[in-house]
């Protein structure tokens, strides 16, 4: 039998957004594969040159909708980076709490979205169900449960509300208490074992070379984390570890996921002990949201997101937009080159494997 | 770094899992059972109809163009306020709530509600209201603005000014006005509503000189100014900015939207850095004003606001004009009424200078009626406009009016500023003085006398008294009242005179009873009085600062028979356009009571002659 090509996406329930792939498969095996992006067709990169400033801030948690506030905080820390601002500590602290908040959430998407290729589903359902407690927080704490939109170039929208510490300690402790059970139903689990052992392997120099971060680079055994390497906001007054694999495969870097959690815990409860009370945001300049304008200049700032190093080039011209903004979008080389580099050769059933462990976000790619 | 230890395979791992079956689950419940939104979820939009002002700045923030400004025609035209309302498209919605955070008003606000079921479209494009889109009481209020998300700065940028009790000492202006990075400060603060625009008896493209001036082009702020919407026949323009950005009254920032919960743009001042910055031999440049001759002339008596400026109106159309003043100098009210603290000289002459530099010639001296008949000037021009002024003062008729040392204001404050400028005798300064009045006027001859009283006796002892009762009724603007307790004169408001009384041939004070109103239930004025309450202010000099009468001596009586005059005012149409075809007038003899509609008589009166004089050529 000869070559045969068909599309993995975009519309199919292994698909993690609106991304297609082109694939050419001998037998049950990928010859080639062609990653086609563009179905989310929006093109916020040239979009936010339209937009003033402060309206930018509805559009830029679209880029990467498990994670939102990642790109709210490289667009808030850029632009006080130019605006040459002091954010109030209490709101860098809510900020910390908020991405690492993010972080768990994001990694019990991950665990969700391997339950279709794997198909198991109790663990990642379980996933969807813990992940929505999170979401509870977020309503709390910045109105809505998916497009925050609640850090803001200065600090924060609002002040945390009351009780909000006490329904992230519960939620926390719940956490917690959940961890066993995620072991045993998800990484002790024999299927897991052998559906994501040896899979979807990345090797060191090849995530080097590619420019891969984040959990793809930390299972090849390299430290790479931004919050370590180049600390922004207070992480490097807190302590927390880097979980770091060798294996480079596709079940060390879900494990990864795992073993960040009570990371992100530790992170969470230390923000909450350490945080003073007082202001959460200062004008990042003068007059109303309307007429914002940000110094003349360029910056290049970037955070650890759990799929890798998020960055935000921005250019301003002093005027009331952005002259360019640039996004380095921390699953683009898994997305773009990994699929063509490491797919050929892989089975079928093994491709949403590589665009779940390795936090595969289309928008980010579309962007 | 921690190292990854991978989880031991464990045949039986899995089937731990099983202890959850018995346990509730953490799914929806079937039937539905609703669930209670957040406190501060960012649902649906609700807007308190009597608060909003529909000024628009919840359709500008918006990021994703999901609010339209909708005219509702049941609202009724209130100053201040324009008669549309928020439409937001749910299609478009991207629950952001910045909307909410900049309303200027407050007005707008978000709801707890989340669901939201139609089969029609149309359903999901709605006008909120109180009751929200789903037309019920009560609705649960979710996202509102708070202090920390406030989007609107509310205070304005603070100008610097001298002092009261420095101030007093001279007649130097007082205002020092804005620095550049202050100006450009305060305008950030605009939300381009344009109320403010409305608002202006000129309708002067108010919003566009302010951000010219955020965007440092002073240049353009400049025309806008000056020519206003160009391609519009100059809609807005105000040739008289210099000194409107001193001295207006300023009605544009009662109406700014922003004075609903904060602090209005200080748009006066803005107006005046715009003028301040640029030197008078740039504005030919920079205005570039090259009107196409019309070889017919038009003749101007009176050089106050309203005829300036109609010359400056009828120069850029091509016309030829010549302005006649009876006084000295010309500017009329501007020139010989406002006190030089607050209008300095050198400003009204910037403002006159263009003016003339476009070919107006303005004959002082010339009183007509007097040194040239009226009829010349319907033989020698093509139409002629009056804007005179009320020029005479009132009197209250009470006994000891008639003394010598009770005077009227505008003659008194007129050789005030003769005599400052070195162009007249010194006029007498009295040790104590009453002034009898409430408006602008009676503060200007008030604070003038207390700056005389000062150099002179080294103290102030002014009083003034008018009908009103408190500050906020009498007619004056508040902060001349603030300016002058400031500056040592002392308000006794509420008091009603009953003479002046005169010891030895001598002043020595007024007599007054208590007023109890002012207006009746109708708003008309109708004092009343408790003749039993009676007090007297002691004073070496009187002077009665009661409201002003137009002078027609000028007018011929066949024309004067043949215009109609309502209470001492000519009645024209909306081209200031009297019954007598090429005879035109406006400023005070027609609407009063201030420079900025003087203006706009003369901008009106210029489009209306305009108009008569290129119907005339074809007819
Ligand atoms: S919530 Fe945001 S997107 Fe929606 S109408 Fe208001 S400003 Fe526009
Ligand atoms: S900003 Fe507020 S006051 Fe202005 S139109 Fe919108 S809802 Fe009304």
């Amino acid at each position: 039998m000869g070559e045969v090509k068909f599309f993995f996406g975009p519309n199919h329930p292994g698909m993690h957004g609106n991304f297609s792939v082109h694939m050419y498969v001998e037998g049950d095996t990928v010859v080639r594969a062609k990653p086609v992006p563009g179905f989310l067709h929006r093109g916020f990169e040239k979009l936010m040159e339209r937009r003033l400033w402060y309206q930018n801030l509805a559009l830029v948690p679209r880029i990467c909708v498990p994670e939102p506030d990642i790109n709210e905080m490289c667009y808030a820390m850029g632009i006080e980076k130019l605006a040459g601002v002091e954010v109030p500590e209490r709101a860098q602290w809510i900020r910390m709490i908020i991405l690492e908040l993010a972080r768990i959430a994001n990694h019990f998407m991950s665990f969700a979205g391997i339950g279709g290729p794997l198909g198991l589903y109790t663990g990642p359902f379980w996933g969807v169900a813990d992940r929505d407690k999170i979401l509870d927080i977020f309503e709390s704490l910045t109105g809505a449960r998916i497009y925050h939109m609640y850090i803001v170039p200065g600090g924060v929208r609002k002040d945390m509300p009351p009780k909000i510490q006490d329904m992230i300690l519960k939620t926390l402790e719940y956490i917690e208490s959940r961890l066993d059970d995620y072991d045993n139903i998800i990484f002790k689990n024999r299927i897991v074992h052998t559906r994501l052992k040896g899979i979807a392997l990345l090797d060191r120099n090849t995530a080097l070379e590619m420019g891969v971060t984040g959990i793809g680079i930390r299972a090849t055994g390299v430290p790479y984390d931004i919050r370590k390497i180049d600390p922004y906001l207070f992480y490097d007054k807190v302590e927390f570890e880097v979980p770091v694999a060798t294996e480079g495969d596709a079940y060390s870097r879900l494990r990864l996921k795992f073993l960040e959690i009570p990371q992100s815990i530790k992170i969470i409860k230390q923000a909450l002990e350490k945080m003073p009370e007082g202001k959460v945001n200062v004008p990042i300049s003068e007059g109303n949201a309307l007429r914002f304008r940000v110094p003349k200049g360029q910056v290049y700032v970037h955070v650890e997101a759990t799929r890798g190093e998020y960055g935000y080039f921005i250019v301003s011209d002093g005027g009331e937009k952005p002259y360019r903004v640039t996004i380095r979008g921390a699953s683009y080389p898994q997305t773009l080159y990994g699929i063509e580099k490491y797919l050929p050769g892989t089975r079928i059933e093994d491709v949403p494997i590589w665009l779940d462990t390795m936090g595969i976000c289309s928008p980010e790619v579309d962007r | 770094m921690k190292k990854n230890t991978t989880a031991e395979k464990d045949f039986f791992a899995p089937i731990k899992a099983w202890k959850f079956l018995f346990k509730k689950p953490v799914t929806i419940k079937v039937p539905y059972v609703k669930r209670e939104a957040a406190e501060r979820y960012r649902g649906f939009h609700i807007n308190d109809w009597e608060k909003c002002i529909g000024c628009g700045t919840c359709a500008k923030i918006c990021p994703t163009d999901a609010i339209k400004m909708e005219e509702i025609r049941e609202i009724p035209q209130k100053y201040g306020e324009k008669p549309q309302r928020p439409v937001i498209d749910y299609g478009r919605c991207s629950f952001c709530a910045m909307c909410v955070d900049i309303c200027t008003t407050g007005s707008l606000k978000m709801t707890r509600e989340y669901v939201h079921i139609s089969k029609d479209p149309e359903d999901f494009i709605f006008i909120p209201t109180e009751k929200g889109i789903h037309g019920i009481e009560n609705v649960p209020i979710g996202w509102t603005r708070d202090e920390n998300s406030d989007l609107l700065e509310l205070e304005r940028v603070e100008m610097e000014m001298l002092q009261g009790s420095e101030r007093v000492k001279s007649f130097i202006e007082y205002v020092k006005g804005y620095s550049k990075e202050q100006a450009m400060h305060e305008a950030a603060r605009c939300v381009e509503c344009a109320i403010c625009t409305d608002r202006c008896p000129e309708h002067m493209q108010i919003p566009e000189y302010i951000k010219s001036i955020w965007k440092d082009d002073l240049n353009e702020a400049l025309r806008w100014l000056m020519k206003g919407k160009e391609s519009e026949n100059y809609f807005g323009a105000n040739p008289f900015s210099g000194v409107c950005g001193r001295v207006c009254t300023h009605k544009c920032e009662e109406a700014c939207s922003l004075n609903n919960r904060g602090e209005a743009i200080a748009i006066r001042w803005l107006k005046r850095y715009i003028v301040d910055n640029i030197p008078e031999e740039d504005y030919g440049k920079i205005l570039d004003i090259k009107p196409s001759p019309k070889n017919k002339k038009v003749a101007i008596v009176g050089s106050g606001p309203a005829g300036l400026s109609a010359a400056y109106f009828l120069a850029t159309m091509g016309y030829e004009v010549d302005v006649y003043e009876s006084l000295g100098k010309p500017g009329g009210v501007m020139r010989y009424g406002i006190p030089s603290y607050r209008l300095p000289d050198e400003i009204l002459d910037k403002d006159i200078a263009f003016i003339q530099a476009l070919g107006v010639k303005i004959f002082v001296g010339v009183a007509v009626g007097k040194d040239i008949k009226f009829e010349e000037l319907k033989e020698k021009y093509d139409a002629v406009f009056v804007s005179t002024g009320f020029s005479l003062g009132r009197s209250t008729g009470i006994p000891g009016t008639e003394h010598p040392d009770v005077v009227q204001a505008l003659p008194l404050l007129r050789e005030i500023r003769d005599y400052l400028r070195n162009g007249g005798a010194k006029p007498k300064v009295p040790k104590s003085l009453v002034v009898i009045g409430g408006g602008n006027v009676a503060m200007d001859v008030a604070r003038s006398i207390a700056r005389l009283q000062m150099q002179e006796y080294g103290k102030v002892d002014v009083k003034v008294t008018s009908l009103e009762r408190n500050y906020e009724e009498m007619p004056a603007d508040m902060e001349e009242i603030e300016e002058g307790l400031e500056e040592g004169v002392k308000f006794y408001p509420g008091w009603g005179p009953i003479k002046v009384k005169v010891e030895n041939d001598k002043v020595i004070g007024v007599e007054l009873k208590k007023c109890v109103q002012v207006f009746d239930e109708n708003g008309k004025f109708s004092p009343q009085f408790n003749e039993n309450e009676k007090t007297f202010l002691n004073g070496e000099m009187v002077v009665e600062a009661i409201g002003q009468a137009p002078d027609y001596s000028y007018l011929p009586e066949d024309i004067k028979n043949k215009i109609e005059f309502i209470r001492g005012r000519l009645l024209t149409n909306e081209y200031r356009q009297t019954s007598i075809k090429w005879l035109f007038a406006g400023g005070d003899i027609v609407n009063g009571p201030d420079i900025i509609h003087g203006v706009a008589d003369g901008y009106w009166a210029a489009r209306g002659i305009d108009e008569y004089l290129s119907q005339k050529k074809e007819g």
